[in-house]
């Protein structure tokens, strides 16, 4: 924690450097248009996954809590603004109202995965975890009996898009001038939700409660010592990272228009882990580009693999979709091996891996 | 003077070994209380129990007026009870002044909204716990290693950091598992000096110590355990000459050796 460089505020370089950040995110979706909506709509997915990760950076990379689950906060998200805003149950709630309960119920599942889990650490609570996660996405897949409440494996479908009074976030529109798309316009929802959550990331991070979840990591033992309320540090934890899953669910929902439990499996939250640990566990920069290399990979390689290899071959050998699971695991070897700590890692986490690399002290 | 922590009949049992039983004592406010005791004999379990890491089977331990027995160890640390660890337990990968900052963590308020919002309060508090820290590592005399890792720090450091690390709890009663251990002669004077210091600042100690030079010297009552009994307590020098606590030490017929009653029993 620097605090004299934080003292220091802003200089004229840095100012320079956010606007021009800033004009960057803002054009970004117009240059990405170009090349097709397609392209803006990857970019929202990286959004959501940029969100997704940083939520569960709270859990693992802050707290030190491994959770295999991660993905069931997005899923009990997205199927509240499913239930909530669609022809299903016939409710079409403003999103004003969606949101607190998407976040509040995710929270809340959030605390019930923590509770009975306060006392496992490790390999342990990974396989916790992951029973929860599959629980849920079981629970969405089966409840269409005797009620009909999820509609099973077919899923919702006709979900209303994010409006705010009629400014709906899904249709084409033309503004002062300027034609803006559906995934334009969620593009800068998106932005500005994901900064949201970075800026409250960061200020947890370096507060009385990021020092808590630290201590926990470091030393639960010697957390508890110092007085610190291991239990409750630890459900906040769990609680915090939930909450932001269940609002990119239910954004993911508003802006698919449909879910299903498919979208919910094991490998996603898999993927979403990876994304944490490739950038840099506990490292805010590290996770977001972690987030959106691994987001944008798979999209890159489906642009350029198929059109290489007709080029090559002349036809298509390998199905890109095989390649992108081979590279992906090819990709996360690599970064272990070469690159423990991430690709982008917080000076603490390089000091743990060091350490242990060294053999560690007793 | 009056009671600070009052111990009744404290008895642990781990499966088939009896650690500790019937287990009785008390602190004066004020006072350094030593703890000693061949290898084995309780002392760190003892502590456990004091500090809320084990639940003791029997009797019960009141603090400050309060009752301690089944209290968690956070609750214990928040009565005004803090600790250090004989194998030092700092938090390794954080710098010296992040470990004090987070003893400061059971003395102040701030929660997520405060964070988020970084409201005045909060950012107030924040840098109260950022002079106290510093102020704490002044203290015990490491101020200069303030931005660097606990664990690149000398041993002896370590083990001072861990008690400003404690002192930051704002303890009444800082009980200290052998701080001594693994320190030269001269880092040890400067601990009894630093020991003095706290005890001199109104916060009562007690301590868990080997080397007997310092504990005789240091401590106004001494309390011997052996096989998790109470094996003699009182005065250093009464404690030094009771034949059992010698015979305890340097073994069955040592007692009778007049060598003995002039040479201290070395750790």
């Amino acid at each position: 924690m620097n605090a004299t460089l934080k003292k220091n505020g802003l200089t004229a370089r840095n100012l320079a450097g956010i606007a021009l950040i800033g004009v960057a995110l803002a054009v970004l979706p117009f240059v990405l248009g170009m090349a097709g909506q397609s392209w803006v709509r990857i970019l929202n997915f990286a959004l959501l996954y940029v969100m997704l990760s940083l939520g569960l950076n709270i859990v693992v990379g802050f707290a030190g809590l491994l959770d295999l689950g991660y993905i069931a906060f997005y899923a009990v998200g997205a199927y509240v603004w499913a239930l909530l805003a669609s022809p299903h149950f016939g409710l079409h709630l403003p999103f004003w109202a969606i949101l607190p309960i998407a976040l509040a119920l995710a929270c809340l599942f959030g605390v019930l995965l923590g509770a009975p889990t306060l006392k496992l650490r490790g390999d342990y609570l990974a396989i916790v975890t992951l029973g929860f996660g599959e629980i849920i996405r079981i629970f969405l897949n089966n409840l269409n009996a005797p009620v009909n409440i999820t509609n099973g494996p077919q899923g919702l479908n006709r979900i209303d898009t994010f409006k705010v009074g009629s400014f709906a976030f899904g249709r084409t529109e033309t503004l002062m001038g300027i034609r803006f798309t559906g995934p334009e316009k969620y593009y800068y929802l998106l932005l500005g939700l994901t900064l949201l959550i970075v800026l409250v990331c960061v200020r947890l991070q370096n507060s009385r409660i990021g020092r808590a979840w630290e201590a926990i990591r470091e030393d639960e033992i010697a957390a508890k010592a110092m007085g610190i309320n291991t239990r409750n540090v630890k459900l906040l934890a769990f609680a915090m990272g939930a909450s932001f899953g269940g609002v990119a669910g239910a954004l993911f929902a508003s802006m698919q228009g449909f879910v299903s439990p498919e979208s919910f499996s094991l490998m996603e939250s898999i993927s979403i882990l990876c994304m944490v640990v490739l950038g840099g566990m506990g490292h805010i920069p590290g996770v977001i580009l972690g987030a959106l290399i691994l987001a944008a990979l798979p999209e890159f390689l489906r642009a350029v693999v198929e059109p290489l290899q007709n080029m090559l071959f002349g036809s298509v050998v390998l199905d890109p979709e095989g390649i992108r699971m081979l590279l992906f695991g090819l990709a996360m070897v690599c970064v272990m091996l070469f690159r423990p700590a991430g690709l982008w890692p917080s000076a603490v986490r390089r000091r743990e891996l060091s350490s242990r690399n060294r053999g560690g002290e007793a | 003077m009056s009671k600070l922590l009052q111990a009744q009949g404290l008895g642990k049992r781990f499966g088939g070994l009896q650690a500790l039983s019937d287990v009785s004592f008390d602190i004066e406010q004020g006072e350094i209380y030593g703890l000693i005791g061949p290898n084995g004999a309780g002392k760190t379990t003892l502590f456990n129990v004091l500090t809320g890491l084990y639940i003791p089977e029997e009797g019960s331990c009141i603090f400050n007026g309060e009752s301690m027995t089944g209290k968690k160890p956070h609750e214990v640390a928040q009565a005004g009870l803090a600790r250090t660890f004989q194998n030092i337990r700092l938090f390794a990968n954080l710098s010296a002044i992040e470990n004090v900052m987070i003893g400061r963590h059971v003395r102040t308020r701030a929660g997520v909204l405060g964070a988020v919002l970084r409201t005045r309060a909060t950012r107030a508090e924040e840098a109260a716990i950022e002079a106290r820290a510093h102020e704490l590592l002044e203290y015990v005399g490491i101020a200069h290693r303030a931005n660097d890792v606990a664990r690149s720090l000398p041993y002896g450091d370590q083990r001072r950091l861990e008690i400003a690390r404690a002192l930051a709890t704002d303890p009444k009663l800082l009980a200290l598992d052998e701080p001594a251990a693994g320190m030269n002669a001269s880092e040890t004077v400067v601990l009894r000096k630093l020991i003095e210091k706290i005890r001199g600042d109104g916060i009562t100690v007690l301590l868990i110590e080997h080397d007997m030079k310092l504990v005789m010297g240091l401590c106004d009552r001494v309390l011997v355990l052996e096989y998790g009994k109470v094996l003699s307590l009182g005065k250093p020098a009464q404690v030094q000459r009771d034949p059992k606590v010698i015979e305890a030490y340097l073994g069955a017929g040592a007692a009778q050796d007049p060598l003995i009653h002039q040479e201290r029993p070395a750790s």
